[in-house]
């Protein structure tokens, strides 16, 4: 290589050697500015390497003088954040949730820290959809209309804190059914008649005489709980048996399993293991689903703190979330 | 290499076989500039002082769009994402206006290069005005070229020390609202200015102006011509975008050669050219290169060299243009001695014609495509999870979170409606469900999305069935857009 180089003649500059087809490559020099940049990255790396984990070593790095980690960066962003949202928090647990709905902003807040919350605690049964899983298998669709226990935000909230047939309190949402055929109590073919009356009044079926024959069973044996027309008692979680939705399923099998065996869905309670603010996140969330009830008696104060908030909020309208 | 010890020197070096000891490394040729007035000088100064004034200025024009949005004629507004520009208004979705502006200057440069050469380098590039500013500085202080280079020479005393100070303040001054001017851009300025002296702007802020001072201050002050010939990648790009037929400061070798001074050519007639080897093209070249070696990567067609030699050549009685703006095809005319068509004729060729088409076409269609944007818009999302829900009353229901975008900066009443779905109910998260109802109307804040999680009730019967989903402005401006949706149902 150092056999052809040469001076190049018009410009003075010594060439590589390289030749490809006459055309020559020059050795121009580097400018000086340059090598001090390359100097430059030098020190930056060392002082980098001192002040930042750079050494790895069998189990960690070195720490560096500054003891920065990624983990701690995330640590204070958390820690951050929990202090930002902490007011909110505060607000939701101090105010009354049948007013809730009056005021939409801390509803927002509580609806997305719920939909986090749910996320972490409910989708193991309830599913990543709120929907129960699928029809039938026992979870309640939270998305539907149809509450066994009540569906305002009062009585969802109770549902949260204390739970369905905890066995453990005496708050939780409590009731048995019989286990009709189980027990004794019926004979296979009342069951079957039963289970033609109730296909009837929720209308999956045409009446028949075996429906006929179980509206008379249904009278003496159901309505106690279920009420005269089948639609069910919430004080004590009795599903209403006249509407399209059935917890674990309308079909003949499904229903003939019901009474013969009777169902003990439990729910536990939450009350001693989330905060406040958390479960009234999670009802605010759930009742937001499509299915959530307004107590006809707490419209009017909600009404009122509707135009309370919307007082308050009149000014703060041009700062709401801009999303694009 | 003045700076280099005797060790260093031996490192850093190869002996070829023969010839000049080689360097790997070489200092900066430092240059200073003579002052010169002429034609393209005063061209120069008009640009920079049209160029500084676009700059500076711009951020503090008003323009009123009334109490919702700034009244700054040009914000880029990031901690909101808009960008203003005057009664054009740019959300983050439509930055395609922006793409297509960089486009636009992209083919502009195509033009400008394929027409003119490096006139870019030459007098609009901000490397090129602020070191071009900065020389005028560093000739105030320190005199003209033959006094600056008694200074440098000379050993640091008070004068010195004095005069160094000097310059770098006025330098660093200058930087200084370079880099203060930049932010403007990017917020309300007259809040801003009073922000970032009380110590209450963004720590940004102080960073930026931090580093656009610093860079300012070492490329215009030190780094000057070296950007242009290490760093910037233009030059290069330039000289593939060059033909035959683009203008370039040319020194017609043919009249120049050989070169003899006045004296010599008289005592010699017939025997030198017309370059009288004065060395002002040298003087006066604020990259210091020498133009009559021929076009170089160095030159960056300021054409502050015809100036100095126009002078010269006046001067001592021959013709101006020794050094002149001409063509690669038009040199080799001329020196055959054959006639060259005017300039015009050659900037108006085809290359230069279709470039200009084009940059013209793609300016017309986004002012056009500005002209018909609709200012609402609605973006509808099904939820999938689930895809549909079964009602107690045995309706199936369908949930969607609508974004409605308003664009105008005022508050609209918007006006959501469904259609094409029969014995359908829509209603909005938050309210109880309606008796039947398939339209409902919800405010949007100014600049603004909102989002709107919607309810969508139907018979059970029907299957999967496509159906639409509009919002209308119910105030004067009545703009409309619409989705289409479908609407699931079990079993299908």
């Amino acid at each position: 290589m150092a056999d052809n180089q040469r001076i190049d003649e018009p410009t003075g500059t010594q060439t590589v050697g390289h030749e490809w087809d006459g055309i020559e490559e020059l050795d121009t020099p580097m400018p000086r500015w340059w090598l001090w940049t390359l100097y430059a990255t030098i020190i930056w790396g060392i002082v980098y390497v001192i002040l930042y984990p750079a050494w790895p070593l069998v189990n960690s790095a070195t720490e560096g003088v500054l003891g920065w980690s990624s983990r701690g960066d995330l640590q204070q962003e958390l820690a951050a954040r929990d202090k930002e949202l902490e007011p909110i928090r505060q607000a939701l647990v101090s105010t009354d949730i049948r007013k809730l709905n009056g005021s939409p902003e801390l509803m927002q807040a509580a609806i997305e820290g719920g939909r986090s919350a749910f996320k972490v605690h409910c989708v193991q049964c309830h599913g990543t959809g709120a929907d129960g899983i699928r029809p039938g298998s026992g979870y309640p669709n939270l998305n539907d209309d149809e509450w066994l226990w009540g569906g305002d935000l009062e009585a969802i909230e109770y549902t949260l804190v204390h739970g369905i047939r905890n066995p453990d309190h005496s708050e939780t949402r409590f009731s048995q059914m019989p286990a009709f055929g189980r027990d004794g109590i019926l004979s296979g073919a009342e069951i079957s008649d039963l289970v033609s009356y109730v296909r009837v009044i929720s209308g999956e079926e045409k009446q028949s005489a075996s429906a006929t024959r179980g509206a008379a069973l249904y009278q003496n044996n159901c309505a106690v709980c279920h009420g005269a027309d089948g639609t069910g008692d919430r004080t004590q979680g009795a599903p209403n048996l006249t509407d399209a939705i059935s917890l674990y399923g309308l079909d003949r099998a499904s229903l003939t399993n019901t009474i013969t065996n009777s169902r003990y869905g439990v729910m536990p309670r939450w009350g001693h293991r989330l905060d406040p603010a958390t479960i009234r996140m999670l009802a605010a969330y759930v009742h937001s689903l499509g299915g959530g009830e307004t107590l006809p008696a707490l419209e009017e104060v909600s009404e009122a703190t509707q135009q309370e908030a919307a007082d308050e909020t009149a000014v703060g309208e041009g700062g709401e979330d801009v999303q694009s | 290499m003045r700076l280099r010890s005797a060790k260093a020197g031996k490192m850093s070096s190869l002996k070829p076989a023969s010839g000049p000891e080689i360097q790997l490394y070489e200092s900066r040729k430092e240059v200073f500039p003579k002052a010169v007035d002429g034609f393209y000088r005063r061209l120069k100064w008009g640009i920079m002082a049209v160029t500084l004034a676009i700059y500076y200025i711009t951020p503090w024009i008003r323009w009123d769009r009334g109490p919702h949005a700034p009244d700054q004629a040009v914000l880029v507004d990031l901690a909101n994402r808009r960008f203003y520009m005057f009664n054009i208004e740019i959300w983050p979705h439509e930055f395609y206006y922006v793409a297509g502006l960089l486009v636009m200057a992209g083919i502009g440069l195509f033009l400008v290069t394929s027409a003119v050469g490096r006139a870019w380098c030459g007098y609009a590039c901000p490397q090129t005005v602020w070191t071009d500013l900065f020389q005028h500085v560093e000739r105030f202080v320190d005199g003209d070229r033959n006094a600056q280079f008694r200074l440098k020479d000379a050993p640091w005393g008070p004068q010195k020390i004095f005069k160094r100070l000097t310059k770098w303040s006025i330098w660093l001054f200058i930087a200084f609202w370079t880099g203060g001017a930049w932010i403007m851009y990017f917020a309300d300025a007259p809040t801003l200015t009073v922000d970032f002296w009380t110590g209450q702007a963004a720590p940004v802020a102080y960073a930026t102006v931090g580093i656009l001072t610093a860079i300012t201050f070492i490329f215009g002050g030190f780094m000057r011509e070296q950007v242009c010939v290490y760093m910037c990648p233009w030059p290069r790009i330039q000289t593939a975008m060059m033909d035959e037929k683009s203008l370039l400061v040319t020194y017609k070798d043919w009249r120049g050669e050989k070169r003899g001074s006045v004296k010599k050519a008289k005592a010699n007639p017939g025997e030198f050219g017309d370059c009288i080897d004065c060395n002002q093209c040298v003087a006066v070249c604020p990259t210091g290169i020498d133009i009559r070696e021929g076009p170089q990567i160095g030159c960056i067609t300021c054409a502050l060299c015809i100036d100095a030699c126009d002078k010269v050549m006046e001067q001592v009685g021959r013709p101006r243009g020794l050094i002149d703006y001409i063509t690669a095809d038009d040199a080799e005319a001329e020196a055959k001695g054959e006639e060259t068509p005017p300039t015009w004729k050659t900037l108006l060729r085809p290359r230069t014609l279709v470039y200009f088409g084009v940059w013209a076409a793609i300016g017309l269609a986004m002012l056009f495509t500005l002209g018909n944007r609709t200012r609402l818009d609605i973006a509808v999302q099904h939820d999938r999870n689930p895809v549909y829900v079964q009602l107690a009353s045995g309706e199936i229901r369908n949930s969607y979170t609508a974004k409605i975008r308003n664009m105008e900066s005022r508050p609209r009443e918007v006006e959501i409606a469904i259609s094409g779905l029969e014995g359908a109910t829509l209603w909005a998260g938050g309210t109880s469900r309606p008796e039947a109802q398939t339209r409902l109307t919800t405010q949007v804040a100014a600049d603004s999305v909102a989002k709107v999680r919607l309810f969508v009730a139907g018979p059970r019967q029907g299957g999967k069935q496509a159906y639409s989903m509009s919002v209308r402005g119910t105030d004067e401006d009545a703009a409309t857009d619409s989705e289409e949706l479908f609407f699931e149902r079990p079993g299908e």
